[in-house]
Formats: C-alpha cells, sequence, structure tokens
C-alpha cells in the first residue's frame, strides 16, 4: 500500500498552496505596507490598530460575542445531545434531523426569518405584549443580546453533534455503575458523564466559537449598522474604504486571535483528557 | 425511606431540567424555518406574523424576478462544479490520508481543515488581493476554486470517518484474488465508502450554495450568486419576495435532506 497512495494527496495539497497557502501569505505581506503596491515596509497598520481604542475594542467585542454564543450554545446543545444518546434509534433519527434542518437551511433566510421574530412588531413581541409581560414592544434587533440568540440557534448543530458522538461511544456501564454505588443522576452526570465527554464538548466549543465570530451574515443583519464585529470592520476597510493594507492587517489580527482562543481550547481538552476535572 | 426519595426525586428533576432545557432547545431550532415558510403564503404586502390571508402571489412575484433568478442560476452551477471537484480531490486525499500515519500527512490532514476554523471572510479578502496581484480580476472559475477550499473539508471528514471503518482484511482479499488496485478500488473500497462520500458531497453542495464571506469578495455585478443577492434586499428593502425566495430554498434543502438521508444515510454520517 505506501508511496502509490500517498500521492493522492497531491492534487488538493497544490490547489490549497496555490489558493489558500499562498494567497494567506500575501495578505500577511499586504498588512506590513502602507500601500497596494507594496514598496516599503511598515508596521503602521498594527500601531494604529492597538493605539486606536475603538479598533481593538471591536476585536475584544468580537472575542466576547464568541465567548456568549458558545455559551448559550452549551447549556441548551448538551441537554439535547444527552436525550438524543438516549433515545432509541428512531427518535435519535427525527432529533438529529431537527437538529441538522437548521445548519442545512441557508445562513441568509435563517437570519431573515429571525427578522421576522425579532423585529418591533414581531412575533416575539407580538407573545410579550399579549402574555402582559412587557407594556411595550422590546429592543431586540440590533442588540447584542438578539445577536446572541440568533448566533446560538445558528450554531446550535455544531454543538450537539460532537457532544452526540462522544456520549453515544461512552460505556453505558460507567453512569450505571456511579448509580448502583448509589450517587444519584445529578452527581452522576457531574462526576461521570460530564468529565468522560469532555472531548466532545471542547470539539463542540471549537467549532461554535470559530463559526460565531466569524459569522459575518448574521452579525451584520441581526446587528445592524451601529453593533460593529471584525467581519464587518474587514469588510468595511476593504471594500467601504478601500484600505486594503489596513483591512490585510484587521484579517491578520483576527485570524491569529481566533486560532489563539482554538489553542486554549485544545490544551483545555488535551489536559481534561489526561488528568480529568481535576 | 429518605434515600429512595431522594434518588427518585433526583431522577426526575433531571429529566425534567434536560427535557425543558432540550424541548426549548429544539423550538428554538425549528421556529424560524416554520415561520419563515408560513410568512411567505402571506397575501399581503407586509412581513407580519401570522400572515393576514393566504396566497402564492409572491411565489408568483419570483418568475419576474430576473435578476433573483440569474442570481439562483449562477449559485447553482458553483455549487455544482464546487462539489464535483471537492468529491474528487477530497476523497483522493482522504485514500491517501487514512492510509498513512507520516507526520507529513497529518500535517496536510490539518491543512485541508482549517478552513473550518479560520475566519472565512479573512480568506475570501486574502483570495481577492492575491487574484488581483496577479492580474486577474473576479470570475466564475476563481469562484469555484474559492469554494472549493472552504467546502472540501466536509468531504475529508465524512470520507475519512467511513475509510476508518472499511475493514483492511477486504483489501488484502481482493488483493489476493487477483484484482488490481483500480478493480479494488471500483469494486471493494468505492461502494464501502459511496455513503461518506455521498453524505459529505451534499454537505459541501449546501455550503457552497449557501457561502457568504467568500462569495463576497470573489463575486463580482455580473457573477452575483443567490446569498448575496439576497442579504442586500435583505439590507436595502425587505420585500416579501425575499420570503417567497427562501421559501423555495427551504422547500428545496428539505427535498434534498430527505434524499441524503435515504441514500447516504445523512443524520448516521454527521455523528
Amino acid at each position: 500500500m505506501g508511496a502509490p497512495d500517498s500521492k493522492l494527496v497531491l492534487p488538493l495539497a497544490a490547489l490549497f498552496i496555490a489558493f489558500f497557502v499562498a494567497p494567506l501569505f500575501v495578505l500577511l505581506m499586504l498588512s506590513l505596507h502602507d500601500e497596494v503596491a507594496m514598496t516599503s515596509w511598515t508596521l503602521g497598520n498594527y500601531i494604529s490598530f492597538f493605539t486606536d481604542r475603538f479598533s481593538y475594542s471591536i476585536l475584544i467585542d468580537t472575542l466576547l460575542l464568541g465567548a456568549k454564543a458558545t455559551l448559550v450554545c452549551f447549556i441548551f446543545g448538551f441537554p439535547v445531545a444527552w436525550l438524543a444518546a438516549r433515545a432509541s434509534a428512531r427518535w435519535q433519527s427525527i432529533l438529529l434531523f431537527l437538529v441538522i434542518l437548521p445548519i442545512l437551511t441557508s445562513v441568509v433566510v435563517r437570519t431573515f426569518s429571525w427578522i421576522v421574530i425579532l423585529g418591533r412588531y414581531g412575533v416575539l413581541n407580538q407573545i410579550m405584549l399579549a402574555l402582559g409581560l412587557s407594556r411595550e414592544p422590546l429592543r431586540l434587533l440590533y442588540t447584542e443580546v438578539g445577536v446572541v440568540m440568533v448566533l446560538a440557534q445558528v450554531q446550535m448543530p455544531l454543538m450537539v453533534l460532537p457532544i452526540l458522538s462522544v456520549l453515544a461511544k461512552m460505556d453505558p456501564n460507567l453512569p450505571d455503575a456511579s448509580r448502583a454505588l448509589g450517587a444519584g443522576e445529578w452527581r452522576t452526570l457531574w462526576k461521570i458523564t460530564l468529565p468522560l465527554s469532555i472531548p466532545g464538548i471542547v470539539a463542540g466549543c471549537i467549532l461554535t466559537y470559530a463559526a460565531s465570530v466569524t459569522a459575518f451574515v448574521t452579525q451584520s443583519l441581526i446587528g445592524g449598522a451601529r453593533l460593529i464585529y471584525m467581519p464587518l470592520d474587514i469588510y468595511q476597510q476593504a471594500v467601504g474604504a478601500n484600505n486594503w493594507p489596513y483591512a490585510a492587517a484587521l484579517s491578520i489580527i483576527f485570524m491569529v486571535s481566533v486560532m489563539a482562543v482554538v489553542a486554549v481550547l485544545n490544551a483545555i481538552g488535551r489536559k481534561s483528557e489526561t488528568h480529568g476535572l481535576g | 425511606m429518605a434515600s429512595v426519595s431522594r434518588t427518585q426525586w433526583d431522577a426526575i428533576s433531571i429529566k425534567v431540567v434536560f427535557g425543558l432545557l432540550c424541548a426549548v432547545a429544539l423550538i428554538f431550532l425549528v421556529a424560524p424555518t416554520l415561520i419563515v415558510l408560513i410568512t411567505s403564503f402571506t397575501a399581503s404586502e407586509s412581513l407580519r406574523f401570522p400572515p393576514a390571508g393566504l396566497s402564492l402571489r409572491w411565489y408568483a412575484a419570483l418568475i419576474d424576478a430576473d435578476q433573483m433568478q440569474r442570481a439562483a442560476w449562477n449559485s447553482l452551477v458553483v455549487a455544482f462544479w464546487t462539489t464535483i471537484i471537492s468529491v474528487v480531490l477530497g476523497t483522493a486525499a482522504a485514500l491517501a490520508i487514512a492510509r498513512s500515519r507520516a507526520p507529513l500527512m497529518r500535517a496536510a490532514d490539518l491543512l485541508f481543515m482549517s478552513p473550518l476554523l479560520l475566519p472565512a471572510l479573512a480568506f475570501g479578502f486574502a483570495a481577492l488581493i492575491f487574484i488581483n496581484k496577479l492580474g486577474f480580476s473576479p470570475s466564475i472559475p476563481l469562484l469555484i476554486l474559492g469554494h472549493v477550499i472552504v467546502c472540501v473539508p466536509f468531504v475529508l471528514r465524512t470520507t475519512l470517518a467511513s475509510l476508518s471503518q472499511l475493514d483492511p482484511g477486504l483489501l488484502e482479499a481482493s488483493e489476493i484474488l487477483g484484482a488490481s488496485r483500480i478493480m479494488t478500488f471500483r469494486r471493494v473500497t468505492l461502494p464501502l465508502i459511496s455513503s461518506g462520500v455521498g453524505a459529505g458531497a451534499f454537505l459541501a453542495f449546501m455550503a457552497s450554495f449557501d457561502n457568504v464571506p467568500v462569495s463576497l469578495f470573489l463575486a463580482d455585478e455580473r457573477t452575483e450568486v443567490l446569498p448575496i443577492h439576497l442579504w442586500q434586499q435583505i439590507e436595502t428593502n425587505l420585500d416579501v419576495r425575499t420570503a417567497a425566495a427562501s421559501g423555495v430554498i427551504v422547500i428545496a434543502t428539505l427535498i434534498l435532506m430527505a434524499l441524503a438521508e435515504k441514500f447516504a444515510g445523512l443524520t448516521r454520517q454527521m455523528r
């Protein structure tokens, strides 16, 4: 088997080097110049980003937005995976179908339906007013709460699927043994099920986080023009202001920050795999 | 006995709490799609839910929406070629990666998966700078290559998963019986991994059809794709035709999903 098979990787590798690695390299180079012709080197783009409060607060807001959306996804996603893992094969299929449905429906369509729901006279406000929970329509659209809600819905499948795959492979004897030894359900969940599903949880968090921070459509349509996150910032600098070198620096900073968060999550996952939750 | 009632309370409370969270999550997941579908059948000019009356007028209006139709056609063409290229290159690479433990292969695997984690918008912008530096301007073939980069991880992942379940004994048996490598691939490997490849192809198609971040930079006025067109519609004038177009997309997705479930066991593949 060996050698002849490994050549099969070459076409995709060639495409990735020519159309993925090379563009990212050019992006990095451009970020170190102050005009597209790339004549003189400068760190100016980076310096102006990190010395401008407004600029770096957009980065912080974006990274926090991802954390909030991931947290909401986990709180609701874990129970879905937990119940799906215990359901019969038939129910599991139905549950999975419902979970996968949104991720396959166009992001633009999903975001659009949220505008119908969250609007001033939208479904949610009608329900709130009818139940007397609020006297006047709440502002949900163009707020961060709205963006987090919609991101959590849009990315939920990315959280549920990895957790479910770990829970489904878990030895059912372990929770049984825990219960036989007198631990209650909550204690079993906390001491056995949750620690053993850390790899799935970490994988789910990484996917949800990476997708949430870069969800341009959702962020821009639900957040509106006043809530600015990194993807919109990059887009506005590149297309609106036509300042390619600065947009390139923003892209590099954004990518490095996301990769750093992913690396930290990964390290947490690996540590807990070898040492348990502690 | 106190301890018995405590364990019972324990068992009930966890089911209630998890059941409630799960119910909220499911409503949350499904309701938006249902609401947009129902709204698209409204008889009125507004997007209010529930609709004042039902009609197919906005679907009829789609027949005259030339620009939207052109964008939809562009999207289908791009998604079609993206899927073909992703399946061929992705399956080939998966065969190589699955059978090797070499560090270089691990690195290649990581590289091919990285578009899933890197901000796609940054890649789209990088690709625009790159083709600009080379003296090209955005076009459909370049748009397709850009889509392949972000869609190939789906094919790679599902194909690798089904290859890992392939019994190597079967390949040896085929070889011992005198089948050539190509024969073994066509008659043994391919049929056994076809559902993984099929599920990956479906996901790649949907991801390409839905892609905004890459198309934003690599598509121009002439090559406008559907999600970008709809996105601009929603930003500028919220009209009900957008809901009807959404309705068409939702229904088409449901049909494709049912087919993918039947022929590739989609829900099994995605676990």
